[in-house]
């Protein structure tokens, strides 16, 4: 770099370039600017003439002035000046470079690559050996060998950021052997964050020469998740700045996208860390899809967190006893509002307690079931973490070994009680509001709710603290006991509507659901020493900036390895051992590093002013001038170079987001036919015409007046304000995006109808090749509800003209509509069934619609239809089709309506009469 | 979206928009000059009278003229004097140096020349005699100066003299600026003289190829692009440009005059009424005699 006072430039030997400067001066001198053009009819008189005497000209000095000024400003600013650099580093002898590359070190990858690059590259023209070490964790084999820099950028520029934290794993002083004499400088390349051996290196490398530390750029946000009761995100970052939190999941389309966004609470600051929780306080519906979280605008794998079991879905078990309930009972079975209740946000099992277990349910609920085979596997279950719901019923109340019963919150009295019924005193009991710090705090009561059974307990000293919710007199309704990890809720009534309206209540749902989030998961690391489950497999695995990428071919991970969080061998990612999934999420509680006896680089300092740019924007500027200028000296260019000045003057308007296509807004003025350009040209002109000739003879003989037809492209136009579509089918046609498919199944949901022409017409019947593949591959993706041969009493049939075939420029061929409902009958007297619901959103014919009705810039038919009359009847009848049809689409089944009956009829007889 | 058929038919109702325009400053040209009948000079169809003569054999009854009869013993039949409709037609050079106008004052060569074309053929049209575009249809009536119109506005497809149209005992008027290879003139007035075809060459020039006003560097553009002269001081050439004009005016004068064809020149700048006249007069008074 060569220095000039403040000034520096990078590449100095482009100066040379100005010694041209001179010579260029005399070229553009001699040069006379461009002459005038003038277009002159009669230049063949002019030809062979010569120029008695030339005038010279010369380029005026202003102008050469000006391009003089633009050459040495480009030639100024390809040297790399820059304004005040940074000082070099002067240090000699070999070089170590320490690159933390765990994910920490992910949001400025790239400069912390180009720094390390450039002093590699500094190295290497200095002739320094140099060594690079990469603190990602992985074990350093043997000593470090120093060689010469310019092998090791080709593998500084191939590291990528891994997913978990950066770590040393090796004895400085057993590495650092080979170390040349004479001195060790170090550049660490730090990402900010304290890890395991840092210190013992940093101690070793400040002994053997100056450490040069420089911190990361940015500030450092991670996301990790709490566990508890109800799971929540903290926050940890180095500044203060509010973030938001991304939920992120397949929306109804299966498109992964941000479903919501999650703000986080007040901020506490502990040693530098600011901390914040985020609580994950969506309905269950969305937060089930939620398949990881991210920071918003952070890109490493700290920032995320991948969503398994424990925020997802909980599994629950059904066991009850449901053997000789018959089809009709469905309302008496126990399990009935359950069902109902756990359904939307909870992933159900069914089938026997053994059965059920064996899937590792987070609930199991059981519905009045006495002296269980399997309490044994049962109970471990629950002192695992399990939380198992118990109702009450007939069989528990009668049971005669009750209060010896185990997995019971409290000791129940043999018999229960009934409240307010035929033989009992009293009315039958409503529900004490929810103390407000139960599990159901919060929730309200109906006034309606009532129990008329229920178990009793024994009395006992704990039976209050054990009580989370009961009735107006006190007697329990639901007690809960802790036992081991796991807990067991009684629920003293039935699950179904024998004792109490409860289950009928929306309280229930609210319950239930209350108490199945309280279920929490085993750990993983309790079922390391299960014999099934001892290996976790990656399915899905995080690089370094967060991404998610098949894992191929990662080896599965002891469970208990998985306890210790992510590593070389396990990156963070989604684990599955069965039906389990865990994720593994980036170890993202961090402390800020400290850097005893080392030089820490200011990194917020000012590099340098690169006065590049500048110089290019100012060598421009004098072109576009020079430009100007030239254009003014040929008089002739007087308009161009007003232009020029007023578009260098003028800012360009932003460019509007959403641009409506004067199209479509012609389509929402008027009513304009269109049709789905498929890329090929021929195809899209008979379309054009086809509607242009419909709509010719709409304007004609109705009152619709439809405007010129509308080519529609499918990706990229908006359908919603169009009314009818007609879509003929090649066989080069490319499928429409997903989102365009979305679109039109709108557009069909909204009222709006297609027409598939499969203008196949004329060799379907004899066994040609047909576009019956192509519609089906093209029209798979679209609701189209169940089809139908077009029925005779069909209100296409007569909406406008009385039809009975639908001819295009074939005829003959089955149109296709939807199916009527089933079961609908004609009644006496009237010629049609009454099918007033439902437009069809499609119609599918192979007629060559279009192509019939296609006319030309004069009005006359483009095709041919069969021979002579006939076939001139044939188009008419074609017209006709085309009308009934717009008119089908325009006003649905109006002409159903039994209002025009009996005209209808008279005109019937009338025209029979006639006929006869 | 595609190109759309109704961006052309708008750009082509914009182009016959001043359709109208041309047909009334055409009229009104018209308007000015009185076309004349011409009899034949002998017997025939038509409205004047031309001589009673005996009836012979063959004439029916019907035609006696009484009155005349019974004056004397014989039987006369009253002759009209034949007219018959000559037939002009006009060609109007489509060349594109046609286009060409030197200031925005004025209008093109080819814009004049529609009008002038036009004019000359409503005036025909309404001394009764066939007119036509050389190489179209010809026709007599208020209809045929709309479909000359029409024909005049439309873009030119072919820009080749049509030498086949060429009829004996036919009028042709050529419109052109006669500044390209003359080659074609002399052909074709070759043929003229040989089928009998009589008519009148209009150059029609615009002021600056007639003033040559350049001066100083300049590059010359043939309208096509094809040529190009390159000049560093065109105000020299313009005494070298304006004697090769005046002989090319007089070789089209001479080959006008072997031919027995008419030759004048017109400029762009003047007043279409007046040039009217003056073409209305070389093609002699009251018609085309």
């Amino acid at each position: 770099m060569l220095l000039l006072g403040p000034l520096g430039f990078a590449a100095p030997w482009v100066l040379g370039a100005l010694v041209a400067l001179p010579v260029l001066w005399v070229i553009l001198w001699a040069m006379p600017p461009a002459p005038k053009r003038v277009v002159f009819p009669g230049i063949a008189l002019l030809a062979g003439l010569t120029d008695r005497n030339p005038v010279a000209r010369r380029t005026p000095w202003w102008l050469l002035l000006l391009r003089l000024v633009a050459v040495a400003a480009l030639i100024l600013a390809f040297a790399g000046p820059l304004w005040k650099p940074v000082a070099q580093d002067r240090t000699s002898g070999p070089l170590l470079v320490i690159m933390d590359a765990g994910w920490p070190a992910a949001p400025d990858w790239a400069a912390r690559q180009t720094r390390a690059e450039r002093a590699l590259a500094d190295a290497a023209a200095a002739g320094r050996p140099t060594a690079l070490v990469l603190a990602d964790g992985r074990p350093i084999q043997g000593a470090l060998p120093f060689q010469a820099a310019d092998s090791l950028i080709a593998q500084l520029r191939a590291v990528q950021p891994v997913a978990w934290r950066s770590g040393l794993d090796a004895d400085p002083d057993a590495a650092l052997a080979d170390a040349p004499d004479g001195g060790l400088s170090t550049l660490w390349l730090a990402d900010g964050t304290h890890y395991d051996g840092r210190g013992a290196w940093l101690a070793a490398l400040a002994d053997l020469g100056p450490v040069t530390v420089i911190p990361p750029s940015r500030p450092l946000r991670s996301l990790s998740l709490k566990d508890g009761d109800t799971p929540g995100l903290i926050l940890r970052a180095t500044d203060q700045a509010a973030m938001t939190v991304s939920a992120i999941g397949p929306d109804p389309q299966g498109i992964q996208r941000e479903l919501a966004q999650l703000t986080p609470s007040d901020a506490t600051t502990v040693d530098g860390i600011t901390e914040r929780q985020v609580a994950i306080d969506l309905p269950p519906e969305l937060r089930n899809r939620i398949t990881s979280f991210r920071i918003s605008g952070e890109n490493h794998a700290g920032a995320v967190v991948l969503a398994d079991d424990r925020v997802r879905r909980r599994k629950v078990a059904l066991v009850g006893d449901t053997l000789g309930q018959s089809e009709g009972q469905d309302l008496l079975s126990p399990l009935h509002y359950l069902r109902q209740a756990l359904t939307p946000s909870t992933d159900l099992v069914e089938g026997s307690l053994g059965d059920v277990l064996d899937g590792a349910p987070d609930v199991i609920i059981l519905a009045d079931q006495v002296h269980l085979a399997e309490i044994g596997e049962l109970a471990e279950w629950v002192d695992q973490g399990g939380l198992l719901i118990r109702f009450g019923g007939p069989r528990m109340a009668a049971y005669d070994r009750l209060n010896e019963e185990p997995l019971l919150p409290v000791a129940l009295r043999q018999g229960g009680r009934d409240i307010g019924g035929a033989l009992s005193w009293g009315d039958p009991r409503g529900i004490k509001p929810f103390p407000e710090d139960g599990p159901f705090a919060g929730l309200t009561i109906p006034d309606d709710v009532a129990v008329r059974a229920q178990l009793m307990a024994q009395p006992a000293p704990d039976l209050v603290e054990k009580t989370i919710a009961s009735l107006t007199d006190d007697t329990p309704l639901m007690t809960r006991e802790r036992l081991g990890a796991g807990q067991v809720v009684l629920v003293h009534v039935t699950a179904n509507a024998e004792w109490s309206n409860l289950p009928l209540s929306g309280l229930f749902v609210q319950m239930m659901d209350r108490l199945v989030d309280s279920a929490r998961l085993a750990p993983a690391e309790e079922q390391g020493d299960d014999r099934q489950q001892s290996f976790w497999t990656p399915v899905t695995v995080l690089d370094g900036f967060g991404n998610q990428a098949p894992a191929d071919d990662l080896a599965p991970v002891a469970a208990g390895d998985m306890a210790q969080g992510p590593g070389p061998d396990r990156p963070a990612g989604i684990y599955a051992a069965g039906e389990r999934q865990q994720a593994l999420n980036a170890n993202a509680k961090f402390t800020p590093a400290t850097w005893p006896a080392a030089t820490v680089v200011r990194t917020d300092a000012a590099p340098g002013r690169d006065l590049k740019g500048i110089l290019l924007a100012f060598a421009a500027v004098v072109l576009a001038l020079d430009a100007v200028g030239s254009a003014w000296l040929g008089r002739q260019g007087r308009a161009v170079a007003t232009v020029l000045l007023l578009m260098s003057l003028m800012p360009r308007p932003y460019a509007m987001a959403q641009e409506l296509d004067p199209d479509l807004i012609r389509a929402a003025d008027e009513v304009a036919l269109s049709y789905v350009i498929t890329g090929d040209a021929e195809i899209d002109r008979i379309s054009e015409q086809g509607l242009a000739g419909l709509s010719a003879a709409l304007r004609q003989r109705t009152s619709v007046e439809p405007g010129q037809p509308i080519g529609i492209d499918l990706d990229s136009d908006d359908l919603s304000l169009l009314t009818f579509l007609y879509w003929p089918m090649t066989r080069e046609q490319p499928a429409p995006s997903p989102q365009a498919y979305m679109r039109l199944n709108a557009f069909m949901r909204s009222g709006g109808v297609i027409l598939f022409d499969t203008r196949d017409g004329d060799v379907t019947g004899v066994g040609g090749p047909d576009m019956g593949d192509t519609l089906q591959q093209l029209a798979a993706p679209l609701d189209i509800p169940q089809l139908a041969h077009i029925p005779e009493d069909h209100v296409l049939t007569r909406t406008f003209y009385l039809l009975q075939d639908f001819p295009g420029r074939w005829q003959g061929n089955p149109v296709w509509v939807e199916a009527p409902p089933a079961g609908v009958q004609a009644e006496d007297g009237v010629p049609f069934r009454q099918l007033n619901d439902g437009v069809s959103p499609v119609i599918i014919g192979g007629n060559s619609w279009a192509e019939a009705w296609a006319i030309d810039h004069d009005g006359y038919p483009v095709f041919p239809i069969g021979t002579g009359w006939e076939g001139e009847e044939q188009r008419e009848m074609s017209f006709r089709f085309g009308i009934n049809l717009v008119t089908y689409v325009l006003t649905g089944n109006y002409k159903s309506d039994q209002v025009h009956v009996p005209a209808l009829l008279d005109r019937l007889r009338t025209e029979e009469a006639l006929a006869q | 979206m595609i190109t759309r058929p109704s961006d052309l038919r708008a750009q082509a109702e914009t182009a016959s928009a001043h359709l109208p325009a041309l047909m009334l400053s055409a009229e009104r040209l018209a308007a000015m000059i009185a076309p004349g009948a011409h009899g034949l000079r002998r017997a025939g169809t038509g409205e004047d009278f031309w001589q009673y003569r005996p009836a012979g054999i063959g004439d029916g009854s019907r035609n006696i003229d009484w009155r005349r009869s019974a004056r004397s013993d014989a039987q006369f039949v009253r002759d009209q004097e034949a007219q018959t409709a000559q037939t002009a037609q006009i060609w109007l050079s489509p060349h594109a140096g046609m286009d060409f106008t030197g200031g925005d004052d004025r209008p093109t060569k080819s814009a004049t020349g529609r009008v002038l074309s036009l004019a000359l053929a409503m005036l025909l049209l309404r001394g009764g005699e066939k007119v036509g575009i050389l190489g179209g249809p010809v026709g007599t009536g208020r209809l045929q100066a709309d479909r000359m119109a029409a024909t005049l506005c439309a873009p030119a497809t072919d820009t080749a003299f049509p030498e086949y149209d060429l009829r004996p005992n036919r009028r042709v008027i050529v419109i052109a600026d006669f500044l390209d290879d003359p080659a074609w003139v002399q052909s074709f007035l070759t043929l003229a003289a040989a089928t009998g075809v009589s008519g009148m060459l209009i150059q029609l020039l615009d002021p600056d190829e007639e003033s040559f006003p350049f001066e100083g560097a300049i590059e010359f553009r043939d309208p096509t692009g094809t040529t190009r002269h390159h000049s560093r001081d065109a105000g020299g050439l313009r005494g070298e440009y304006l004697q090769r004009l005046a002989a090319r005016r007089d070789w089209l004068r001479q080959q006008a005059g072997q031919a027995g064809w008419q030759f004048d020149h017109y400029l762009t700048s003047q007043d279409p009424a007046h040039v009217l006249g003056r073409i209305w007069a070389l093609l002699g008074v009251g018609g085309l005699r």
